[in-house]
């Protein structure tokens, strides 16, 4: 809004600290996350090993899923909180319908994460209400769904052995996870849509100036409700996976949830405001913040909470660079 | 008949029972560069809007290569060909250069997917004609906004425009940059592509336009060729005075100042800023009212800002009783006794979720107050007194200011600036959009302030406001001092003159 | 347009603003006629009793809440800050409960001024400066406490949660007391009227000269202790510090009350009573689904369709 009434010089410094801030976003998260399995992998024997490597790789596809439809829509200059409850709503449907076989185990939390994901984006594109406001709000209701199934929370469904549903979150090729490929496919047809696409572009339009992306005749309404929708339907999709790994709908994940794929979306350089961000960013988000986690376990005589402690100050300092790099551009 | 790409017929268009457009025809020809002038209020950023499908008109009709046409959406009239650049850049600053230049219109792959490379060879490509060299895969953020501007004009032009209508293109460009626009627009017109061209700097509509349009207070004025038109006839046609009646008057007589005795209260000192003023000085004395005059966009309000220290200045200095004020610091000016009444109303004025009274003891608060609670009586007894004297129209003290009309809401700031107990009022367009009698009633105040010896800067686009109000006159043209006139100098024919008068070199 | 039609879209405009600014008034009457005549043991001081003190904790971080919002912002962290404050109690009982409260407040206290600092002086979302907290706040909190729940034996702490002045629940009062102050704050002192000064037209309060990042740090920090005061509560009653569970989704609860009590989000306007009976409704939407045996997920499926509804109505409102 301000640009123009910026001082003659800002451009240049402003060209410079664009490029730091896409250095520092970018490989900022990558570096530390280098200097971090450097130090792990030397001060603990365990860490390096194939079995914990493994499972760190598996137990990060299931936030990777949820923090890439985050990453979609806090692109787009949106945030949705609902999606740990989604996450949740979506593992107890899975085990619920894995009664009638693979297909419907897999259908109807898509169908139902999916349309609670098409509701938030309604909401947020044509009724002009905060994001913030709205998702929260689908927080609490696909808790409440998901305490309406499950009689209160009383009942926890258990997926038969044997069902080939178990395959998807259970079953290994070459010793890695299904789920990790689930996620390394996801991520790449992420990847392609956002960079490769005009779908894509119109995502970052829509965050970055949504104003302009409107003169310009892009749908901005429907770009919002799809990132929307693919953020339910992938938060419900990680719930199936969390579902089949355990072999049964439990009802007490995803609490707080939203808020570790909001931090890693963040941390991978994604800006909160919208308008830049990659996937592989929240890749490496994840990453950091699982290896962390792990080390932390490693240690055994740190507590576990430690980890949001990290991310919360992760989350700060990043936020604090990313707005100082912006102040001259914004500044009056 | 004469050949036009596209036309507006006896258009009008009100907004809440005030006419913005009244029957205003307009005609634009394939690859002539076409001048639209106006001061505030004069309906080209209306007309411009109804041209490109913003707002529908309410009559009249819109005609495009001569067939009436309704573009419902902006989207539509981008699609016919007629794409607008606009003062604030409507592009994406996080994007790439070349993503800007493609969007929604990208190539792609056999495989459906964006094809990078071409879009950048073809963005570099395209760029290097508007003077944009360097890797098109920066952010558009990190271009200067002249840069940024001539991004949306390259995507303009490459989406097949054949119409390009450019609002304020060179309030924000280097003089190395204005002259890259001028080829390009000379490149645009060789190629049949008409411009709308809005600015009001009188040099450059005289070197680069062919015609001009002249819209005032929503009527059509004059359109003609812009070469047989003197400078002074097109400036007295946008402030609507009667070029005979300056002819008559002339200079004369010798300036008088009734003030010279007293020291200054106010120096304003080689005020510049980048884009806005350069090497502005300005001196207000006790019990003096001195006007600033100029077009729009000349600086006036930007004066005032600066004298305020809102506005980032890169020279100058402010002095009040001559003591230098610290820089930018709007509180240490405030201290001082500078008030400004703010050209916004509602963007830097009225809280409008907050009633009368406490609109008008807003700036006045800790005056009012006694360890921070707010003394309900003192404040009564001072909005009572500053609305009975400027004579504020409200069902209570308690009614929203929201809810009152233009006028009285301008009084309320007038009053809330009067309770801090000022010793400098600077007034950015006190009688703007109020009715006659108020605004004869805020006139008035102002003579009898400054008889208060206030010292009052009076910024104004209405000119007989200005002479009949100001003890001096300071004339501004494209952010420098074209002139003071003092006394009998106070004329219109000799503001006119200034601000008619050949600009040297632009600087 | 023709006149009927403006006529009639300016009355859509009169009753939405009516609803926003006095719906929950309406609301709370019918809720309690409702349950007056179809609720058994509804009428007895026991029951009244048990609703307000629920009500009490959410109606103070409300309180705050509201004072945020008036500026146009928003303060998520005000959960995990609860949480924060419940945790250091039980390592501060030792030097009295006193102490500790005051210590707890001091936390509060703390993250408010953090949270403003970053609103005020970097420029940060109010959103986006909150986040931080409540994504850390409650994991410090939970390391504090080494992830456990620890009882609480100080006598006269745990009657800050369970006793009586004049015959009133303390927790009530001090909720009320704190409303009265905040209704003050708001209407009668400098800084009450410099918050919604700055949340009606920020740009017009920074030209009037008011101190507008004084004023945010200010709101940010009153809100946080008001988290603190709403943490020491809870703790108390609960006879137990559980920084797990404490104040968990808080942060939609007290948004919950403010909007359906009339403040909107876009600030400039902030209304306490209407906070205090937001607050109460919300109480009362629970304990009435309670009393007819509706499940608590019914309720919360309720508790997301009320806000729903109570932010768009504000919405239409503000967009005139």
């Amino acid at each position: 809004m301000s640009v123009t009434e910026a001082p003659a010089t800002a451009p240049v410094a402003g060209a410079r600290r664009q490029l730091m801030a896409g250095l520092l976003q970018r490989q900022g998260a990558a570096a530390v996350l280098v200097v971090v399995i450097i130090v792990s992998w030397l001060s603990f024997p365990r860490f390096g090993s194939a079995d914990n490597l493994r499972d760190l790789a598996l137990q990060s596809s299931f936030l990777a899923v949820i923090a890439l439809g985050m990453t979609f829509v806090i692109i787009t200059g949106g945030i949705d909180l609902s999606v740990g409850s989604v996450y949740a709503l979506g593992g107890v449907l899975a085990a619920y319908g894995s009664q009638w076989g693979f297909l419907v185990a897999l259908a109807l939390p898509l169908a139902v994460c999916g349309l609670i994901g098409l509701i938030n984006g309604i909401l947020v594109a044509r009724t002009g209400l905060a994001p913030f406001i709205v998702t929260l709000a689908s927080l609490l209701f696909a808790r409440g769904l998901l305490l309406a199934i499950t009689s209160e929370g009383a009942t926890t469904y258990k997926i038969k052995d044997g069902s080939a549903f178990l395959e998807l979150g259970r079953g290994e090729i070459f010793g890695v996870g299904v789920p990790v490929y689930l996620a390394i496919v996801l991520f790449g047809l992420g990847g392609l849509l956002l960079r490769r696409t005009r779908f894509g572009q119109s995502l970052f339009a829509t965050g970055g100036a949504e104003q302009s992306a409107l003169l310009m005749g892009l749908p901005v309404a429907r770009t919002k409700i799809t990132v929307y929708t693919m953020s339910g339907l992938l938060a419900g999709f990680a719930g199936a996976l969390t579902a089949a790994y355990l072999q049964s709908g439990v009802t007490v994940i995803g609490v707080g949830t939203e808020l570790d794929a909001i931090s890693v979306v963040v941390i991978g350089g994604t800006l909160l405001t919208g308008g830049a961000g990659t996937v592989i960013g929240t890749v490496i988000g994840v990453a950091l913040r699982n290896v962390i986690q792990n080390i932390i376990n490693q240690i055994g005589t740190l507590d576990s909470n430690y980890q949001s402690v990290v991310s919360g100050a992760f989350l700060l300092i990043v936020v604090v660079i990313q707005r100082w790099l912006a102040r001259p551009r914004t500044h009056r | 008949m004469e050949q036009s790409v596209l036309g507006a017929v006896g258009v009008s268009k009100e907004f809440l029972g005030v006419k913005a457009l009244d029957a205003v025809s307009f005609s634009l020809r394939p690859g002539e560069c076409h001048a639209l002038v106006g001061e505030n209020g004069a309906g080209k950023s209306t007309l411009i809007k109804v041209l490109t499908g913003v707002y529908q008109p309410d009559g009249g009709e819109i005609r495009h290569r001569g067939e009436p046409v309704r573009f419902a959406r902006p989207n539509a009239a981008q699609q016919a060909g007629i794409s607008t650049i606009y003062q604030e850049v409507n592009l994406v600053p996080l994007m790439s250069v070349a993503s800007n230049v493609f969007l929604d219109r990208e190539p792609r792959t056999r495989f459906g997917l964006l094809d990078w490379q071409k879009m950048n060879t073809g963005a570099a490509e395209l760029l290097v004609g508007y003077g944009i060299t360097g890797d098109v895969r920066r952010p558009l953020g990190t271009l200067s906004v002249g840069a940024q501007q001539m991004v949306a004009l390259a995507r303009a032009v490459s989406t097949d425009a054949h119409v390009v209508i450019m609002d304020e293109p060179t309030s924000s460009l280097e003089p190395r940059e204005v002259e890259t626009l001028f080829s390009v627009i000379d490149r645009l017109r060789e190629q049949d592509i008409a411009i709308v061209y809005v600015s009001h700097r009188m040099d450059e509509l005289y070197r680069v336009c062919d015609r001009v349009t002249v819209l005032r207070d929503g009527k059509h004025v004059h359109t003609g060729d812009l070469a047989d038109l003197p400078r002074i006839e097109l400036v007295s046609m946008m402030l609507g005075r009667e070029i005979g009646d300056i002819r008559a008057h002339g200079v004369t007589g010798f300036g008088e100042d009734h003030h010279a005795d007293r020291e200054p209260l106010l120096r304003a000192e080689n005020l510049t800023s980048p884009h806005a003023l350069s090497d502005v000085s300005v001196s207000i004395r006790p019990g003096e009212v001195v006007g600033l005059a100029g077009l729009l966009g000349s600086g006036r309000s930007e004066t005032a800002m600066a004298i305020l220290g809102a506005l980032p200045l890169s020279g100058g200095r402010v002095l009040v009783g001559g003591k230098q004020l610290p820089s930018g610091n709007v509180g240490a000016a405030m201290r001082a006794g500078i008030s400004l009444l703010a050209e916004d109303r509602k963007a830097d004025g009225i809280v409008p979720t907050l009633s009368v009274r406490e609109n008008i003891v807003l700036a006045a608060l800790p005056r009012l107050s006694r360890f921070g609670l707010v003394s309900r009586a003192k404040q009564d007894k001072v909005v009572d007194i500053f609305m009975k004297r400027l004579h504020i129209k409200a069902s209570s003290p308690e009614q929203k200011v929201g809810e009152l009309s233009g006028g009285n809401q301008q009084k309320v700031l007038l009053a809330r600036w009067l309770c801090t107990e000022p010793r400098i009022l600077l007034l950015d367009e006190p009688t703007r959009g109020i009715d006659v009698g108020a605004k004869a009633e805020v006139q008035a105040l102002i003579d009898e302030l400054a008889k208060e010896g206030l010292a009052v800067l009076l910024i104004s686009s209405d000119m007989e406001e200005l002479i009949d109000g100001a003890d001096r006159l300071v004339v501004l043209r494209d952010g420098v001092v074209a002139g003071e006139l003092v006394g009998d100098q106070v004329s219109e024919a000799n503001v006119l003159a200034a601000i008619a008068a050949e600009g040297g070199e632009d600087d | 347009m023709t006149d009927t039609a403006v006529a009639r879209s300016w009355t859509k405009a009169q009753v939405a603003g009516w609803l926003q600014a006095y719906g929950v008034y309406l609301a709370v009457v019918l809720l309690l006629v409702f349950n007056l005549a179809f609720t058994d043991n509804f009428l007895s001081a026991a029951n009244f009793r048990t609703q307000l003190v629920q009500a009490a904790p959410v109606c103070i971080v409300a309180l705050g809440m509201a004072l945020v919002i008036g500026t146009e912002g928003v303060d998520l962290s005000v959960g995990a800050v609860m949480a924060l404050s419940a945790a250091l109690i039980p390592l501060y009982l030792g030097y009295g409960p006193v102490a500790a409260v005051l210590v707890a407040l001091v936390a509060g206290l703390a993250a408010g001024l953090f949270n403003g600092f970053l609103v005020s002086y970097i420029g940060i979302q109010p959103i986006v400066a909150t986040l931080a907290l409540l994504v850390g706040g409650r994991g410090l909190a939970l390391v504090i406490a080494h992830g456990q729940l620890i009882g609480v034996r100080d006598q006269s702490f745990l009657t800050l949660g369970t006793g009586d002045l004049l015959g009133i629940p303390i927790s009530v009062l001090v909720a009320a007391v704190l409303s009265v102050l905040t209704g003050l704050l708001v209407r009668r002192t400098t800084f009450g009227r410099r918050i919604v000064a700055v949340g009606g037209n920020r740009s017009a309060s920074a030209l009037a000269g008011l101190p507008v990042r004084k004023v945010l740090v200010g709101v940010y920090a009153l809100c946080g202790v008001f988290a603190g005061i709403a943490g020491v509560l809870a703790t108390a009653r609960l006879g137990a510090s559980d920084p797990a569970d404490i104040g968990l989704l808080m942060e939609l609860s007290a948004i919950t009350a403010v909007v359906v009590g009339g403040t909107p989000l876009t600030g400039g306007r902030v209304r306490i009573l209407g906070t205090v009976m937001g607050a109460v409704l919300m109480q009362l939407v629970r304990a009435t689904l309670i009393k007819h045996d509706l499940p608590d997920s019914t309720a919360q499926l309720v508790q997301a369709a009320i806000i729903v509804v109570a932010v768009y109505v504000a919405r239409e409102r503000s967009t005139r």
